[in-house]
């Protein structure tokens, strides 16, 4: 595999995150516990679609093959999208929402911190452009769970079931493999490894305040980096997708 | 038609509006970065404030349309990334506007600690009063929160410090 293959696999993974997550949290639309709510899931939902166009498209342009960033969203099966299994997961409730927001925003702050030194330039612009947002998804999702975690029996049992269902799939946001290597070597990405250190330590810290327990199960699933999903990935993407491969030119 | 002068373009463009907020143009936003002439071909550069905003595409056509209005018909449009966007690029002229039109302009990013969110001061653009409260985190457009005045009991917008 060249530099450039792993390169486009890179920012194609980065794009598939964005676009799968921003769909999944856009389904909270009309549907949220109270209206500035529904404004602030939407508006988060808003900034990773925007953030799905950043990569798709420079995806496209480092694989050089006339496919364009919708090509890249609507046309591929659910085999060929990389994004990691915790965020195509159901929305769930609302403690299950925030918990996951919360643990992703922390996770994509270290990330996009690190890939704003990358020495690929574009990368790093983008990362230095989407880590403003990261602050603010995470401002967000950090009070909610301090709310939540503090807030009565009810809403903290709810954000401890989250926590727990969450937990198994947090271990293959940092999981690399051989063409991470590649990139790593040449300054593009950084050691995932560091950014678990920082990540746990933040997490756990904010779980403590607030009397939350983490799982004590070693195991965690995995499947993403082969393009093996959970069974909710295919539904999301039909309904995504259907538009397009129903009409194939459709214009409006 | 003559050789496109870099400045009349530039000078051109500085009249576009914001299209989700008309009472500041373009450049005083800081979304125009650059203009680039070569030969023919006019090519205009532009920075969105946020990854998803969804003014792009109107500026686009706006930018379009007003220089094909002054006989520059090969324009073409660049979306960068780098240097990200920041309102530290809005002056204080554009920050009045802003405040005039009822919005509160951006403190200084500089002034904003985003660990600690809700403990900036601040001011009712309507009635200068400091008592005022975060409604909701999230507004109308991706720029902006939504804030009340305890004094005038006004709600008001903020455009957030980016």
């Amino acid at each position: 595999m060249t530099r450039q293959d792993a390169l486009f696999n890179y920012v194609l993974k980065l794009g598939d995150q964005s676009l799968v997550y921003g769909h999944r949290m856009s389904e909270w639309c009309s549907k949220a516990p109270m209206l500035e709510e529904d404004l602030a899931l939407t508006n988060i939902a808003l900034d990773y679609i925007g953030r799905a166009r950043a990569f798709l498209s420079y995806a496209a342009e480092l694989e050089g093959k006339s496919r364009s960033e919708d090509d890249l969203a609507y046309k591929r099966g659910e085999r060929e999208f990389y994004n990691n299994l915790m965020v195509e997961l159901p929305i769930g409730d609302f403690a299950f929402t925030m918990a996951r927001q919360f643990l992703l925003s922390s996770y994509e702050y270290f990330l996009f911190t690190g890939l704003a030194q990358s020495k690929d330039e574009k990368l790093a612009a983008i990362a230095n452009k989407v880590i403003k947002e990261v602050r603010y998804h995470w401002t967000h999702s950090r009070d909610w769970l301090m709310r939540l975690g503090l807030g009565t029996s009810v809403s903290h049992e709810k954000l401890q079931r989250a926590i727990d269902e969450l937990w198994i799939y947090t271990d293959e946001l940092f999981e690399t493999g051989p063409e991470d290597q590649l990139l790593k070597s040449a300054g593009i990405v950084f050691n995932m490894d560091e950014i678990k250190t920082v990540w746990t330590e933040l997490v756990h810290s904010i779980l403590k305040e607030i009397d939350i327990t983490i799982p004590e199960t070693t195991f965690s699933q995995t499947g993403s980096r082969l393009g093996i999903h959970t069974e909710h990935l295919g539904h999301l993407l039909a309904e995504m997708q259907y538009l397009v491969r129903a009409y194939p030119e459709a214009r409006w | 038609m003559d050789t496109i002068n870099r400045e009349d373009v530039r000078k051109l463009l500085s009249e576009i509006c914001d299209p989700e907020i008309p009472v500041v143009t373009i450049e005083e936003i800081g979304m125009l970065r650059d203009v680039i002439v070569r030969d023919d071909v006019c090519e205009v550069f532009i920075t969105p404030t946020y990854t998803a905003c969804p003014a792009m595409e109107i500026i686009e056509k706006d930018i379009k349309e007003l220089l094909y209005r002054h006989g520059i018909p090969h324009v073409k449009v660049t979306l960068v990334y780098s240097p990200a966007w920041t309102t530290e690029w809005i002056n204080d002229a554009a920050k009045e506007k802003l405040r005039a039109y009822g919005i509160a302009p951006p403190l200084h990013t500089s002034c904003h600690n985003w660990l600690a969110p809700g403990t900036e001061e601040m001011e009712c653009p309507r009635c200068g009063s400091k008592d005022t409260a975060l409604v909701s985190r999230f507004g109308s457009t991706a720029c902006k929160a939504l804030y009340s005045c305890n004094t005038c009991k006004e709600p008001f917008e903020h455009f957030k410090c980016h």
